[in-house]
């Protein structure tokens, strides 16, 4: 065979020639060879470099001292082969802070177990960053640091974990909602609607209609609910506000409070019912919280309507009297009004609804306030929900040619220590003082009464009460399911709308 | 000398057309008679009895004193009794003689304690009813004895100022009762107590609410329409008409504004005075009970209401005796034309 020599960078290329071109690395053009070499030593370098940050990652979270447990490995050793090739893609901070958060709850959560290996290559980083993909989606809320092996055991041992559970009741009850009850009572034209809105800032008497004269005349106490659902940052509060329209009015007023009495012992006897009934999941609490009981500013103090009506009531609910309309009294008036309103109310014996003592570790800021708020009872209120111009700024209140007056002004009123008072600080201590005193009293009258009406009947000794069940026959079973079965329902329609209206 | 120009005609007795007008051509003097009674009535000096009615701690007293502008009412007189509630409707009358530039009253004022105050108040109004009636058969006494005093003691009410509290609402039950009752026996001036509580639109709002329900039930305060004399009366109680009831705040402390002094209550936002038109209606009352009305209560005191008790009470007598429940010792005395 001969041999042709051929140049590649001659002009002429007979086609003939390809079929014949030997694929000979010697054979190769210098040029050729120069262009081959640098192409393998880039691509080998690159293969270096990602063998090079693998083995540096390593070295890095051994620095760390981030060890994985044996326990863990194991169980997320199924894992570990698909979270492998995610932990080479992702980023190191990210390794780094799962890899650590992802031991930190492990602490928590597990009792100790053998002190942690040294990682051995890729499998204990996969088997890491699994753990921390799976613990992950637990919700952590705590922040944890990066403690060593040694310092994390001793922690260990002092901290079980139940410090929390103020937050986990915190976040059922925020989703559950509040609810509670007020009952306003006193003469008409005393300000009991305008407090109410001022109070809550709504509008819950816009439909109101005043009775005309002949009905008037013919006037008995009613009750009258408003039921509003407020919701402020989240939290929510179905307050229901209870009107007694009528009450004090007429020109005989003897027993005009019984329809009051009436309506809350109705409300703890329905408690009383549902809470010995056989389904106790949605039981609706209507018992009255507390009672505003509105005295008048232009007696001398307590009228014998007042009297009658306070000694009725108080052993029922709590009752908070105020001095309503007070913006009718000098100062000087108002002192001697609350002095003379609080001496007849120890006279007479009435027991109004008292704030709890503060405890001794509270700081000296709040004592004082506790204090004031004690001496300044009864609170002398006004209420107004228009908006004035007072010195350029606008206030809520009450214009008058002589002046303006300020109804969050604490130097003209007490309403803003009363809606502290109600609202800010002892809501919850009311609702407990009525489940755990008045409903409790009632109940034990209830009972009484009951098992002394049975021995009286049957002349039979029972030491257990015999409570009156209401006997729920099948027909009412069925209906109970169906209506939780509704609710469910509902639920589950509220959320999916919710969601909705979120991924809008 | 002119003749007169005197009518000769013969005029039938039961017709009296009124006298044909004179011309005088100089002057005569008849006006004198103004100052003769002038200088008579000041020496004798005038009555005036007034009565105040309302629930205890509306500011009767107070506005007793500011009106008259000395310490008459039932406290001044009895400082050291507390305020206790009574159990019934009790009426104490205290008499004060006041003067005023040579000019003499004799000022009684009659407070009713204990009114609407209780639980039950039906009837709370009977005491008071009884008490104005009283007044009034001591001087129909007076008037029929045969040799009669000069000048009989007048102790009737010329007025009774009702004292409404400021709901801001309407009028309650036991106002209505109270005011349908009293109008027909004496003259009734209402007034909303303690009206610093109100603003001016709440203010009128409910007198106008006030005004309608007294319309409705045909309650006739004063002063009343059936009993305005001419043109002139009506057009002026017509603009005190609208007014009714008047808004009042009573004050008898005194405190300094704009460098004078005044009558007012002194609050933290404000001081609110008494006598200022612009900030509630005492002027007005104040004008209305004294300053120009007060010779008109009692006269309606006197031709009204004293004429038409006194025609029951002699209804009463003409009757059949079978009524042992009047007891009157005058019939005894043989006054057969009564």
């Amino acid at each position: 065979m001969e041999t042709k020599h051929i140049s590649l960078t001659s002009p002429s290329m007979p086609a003939v020639l390809i079929q014949d071109f030997p694929l000979d690395f010697e054979a190769l053009n210098l040029e050729a060879r120069f262009l081959f070499i640098p192409f393998v030593c880039v691509v080998g370098f690159g293969i270096g470099c990602v063998f090079l940050c693998f083995f540096f990652i390593n070295g890095l979270c051994l620095l760390l001292g981030v060890a994985p447990r044996r326990g863990f490995r194991r169980r997320r050793g199924a894992v570990a082969g698909g979270a492998g090739p995610a932990a080479g893609r992702g980023a190191l901070p990210a390794l780094a802070g799962a890899g650590g958060a992802g031991a930190a709850p492990a602490a928590h959560t597990h009792s100790p177990s053998p002190p942690g290996r040294a990682p051995s290559g890729t499998p204990a980083l996969g088997s890491r960053a699994g753990r921390a993909a799976g613990t992950m989606s637990t919700g952590m809320r705590y922040k944890s640091k990066l403690v060593n092996p040694e310092e994390k055991q001793d922690h260990e041992k002092q901290y079980v974990g139940f410090a929390t559970l103020p937050n986990q009741v915190h976040r059922k009850s925020v989703k559950k909602g509040f609810d509670f009850t007020l009952m306003v009572a006193g003469e008409s034209g005393l300000g009991k609607s305008t407090l109410v809105n001022s109070l809550f800032l709504t509008d819950l008497y816009k439909d109101r209609k005043l009775l005309n004269a002949e009905e008037r005349i013919n006037q008995t106490v009613e009750i009258v609910k408003h039921t509003v659902d407020i919701e402020e940052k989240g939290v929510k509060l179905k307050l229901t506000i209870v009107d007694t329209p009528g009450f004090g009015d007429a020109v005989n007023n003897t027993e005009c409070w019984k329809p009051i009495t009436d309506y809350i012992d109705q409300q703890f006897e329905q408690y009383f019912r549902d809470e010995s009934g056989l389904n106790r999941k949605n039981i609706q609490d209507n018992r009255v919280h507390c009672c505003l009981y509105f005295i008048s500013p232009f007696g001398h103090g307590l009228r014998p309507v007042d009297v009658e009506f306070m000694k009725a009531l108080h052993e029922k609910v709590n009752i908070v009297p105020l001095i309503a309309k007070a913006d009718c009294l000098i100062p000087s008036e108002i002192r001697k009004l609350k002095e003379r309103i609080r001496e007849e109310i120890d006279k007479f014996g009435i027991k109004v609804y008292q704030f709890p003592e503060c405890d001794s570790d509270e700081d000296e800021e709040f004592k004082q306030q506790d204090r004031e708020l004690k001496e300044s009872a009864p609170f002398a209120v006004i209420g107004s929900n228009t908006v004035v111009e007072a010195k350029g700024q606008r206030v809520r209140g009450r214009l008058y040619p002589w002046g303006i007056v300020e109804v969050e002004n604490q130097a003209h009123c007490d309403f803003v220590k009363l809606r502290n008072m109600l609202i800010r600080t002892h809501m919850h201590d009311l609702k407990d003082v009525t489940c755990d005193v008045h409903y409790e009293n009632y109940r034990a009258q209830c009972i009484q009464q009951m098992t002394s009406k049975l021995t009286q009947d049957n002349r039979i000794e029972s030491p257990i009460p015999i409570l009156p069940l209401p006997t729920p026959d099948t027909e009412t079973e069925k209906l109970i399911k169906m209506k939780d079965e509704e609710l469910r329902r509902m639920q589950e329609m509220l959320q999916k709308m919710q969601q909705q209206m979120q991924d809008q | 000398m002119e003749p007169s120009a005197m009518p000769e005609e013969e005029m039938p007795p039961s017709v009296a057309p009124s006298p044909a007008g004179c011309q005088l051509f100089g002057y005569v003097g008849i006006e004198a008679v103004l100052d003769q009674m002038k200088i008579k009535t000041m020496k004798t000096g005038f009555e005036f009895n007034i009565m105040v009615v309302g629930q205890s701690g509306l500011g009767k007293s107070t506005m007793v004193n500011t009106l008259f502008k000395s310490k008459v009412s039932r406290k001044a007189s009895q400082p050291s009794q507390e305020e206790r509630i009574p159990k019934t409707v009790q009426l104490q009358s205290v008499t004060h003689v006041i003067e005023e530039k040579g000019v003499k009253m004799k000022l009684t004022v009659t407070d009713t304690p204990g009114f609407g105050d209780q639980i039950n108040n039906e009837n709370c109004w009977d005491p008071i009813i009884k008490y104005i009636n009283e007044q009034y058969e001591r001087y129909l006494r007076e008037e029929i004895l045969i040799t009669r005093k000069r000048k009989i003691p007048d102790t009737r009410v010329h007025g009774c100022v009702y004292f409404i509290p400021p709901t801001g609402h309407w009028l309650r039950p036991l106002d209505l009762e109270f005011m349908r009752r009293l109008s027909k026996i004496v003259n009734v001036v209402p007034v909303i107590a303690k009206a610093d509580t109100l603003t001016l639109e709440e203010r009128a709002e409910f007198k106008q609410q006030i005004q309608a329900d007294l319309k409705t039930h045909a309650i006739s305060v004063y002063p009343q329409e059936d009993f305005d004399q001419d043109p002139d009366d009506r057009v002026l109680n017509d603009r005190i008409r609208e007014k009714i009831p008047f808004a009042v705040v009573g004050a008898d402390q005194e405190h300094q504004v704009n460098g004078k002094r005044v009558l007012g209550r002194k609050t933290k936002w404000g001081i609110i005075e008494v006598e200022n038109p612009a900030h509630c209606e005492f002027p007005l009352l104040r004008d209305l009970l004294i300053r120009s009305h007060l010779q008109d209560l009692k006269d309606i005191t006197h031709n009204v209401h004293y004429e038409s008790y006194r025609v029951r009470r002699l209804n009463e007598s003409n009757r059949p005796a079978l009524s042992p429940l009047n007891g009157l010792p005058g019939k005894a005395e043989g006054s057969s034309d009564l």
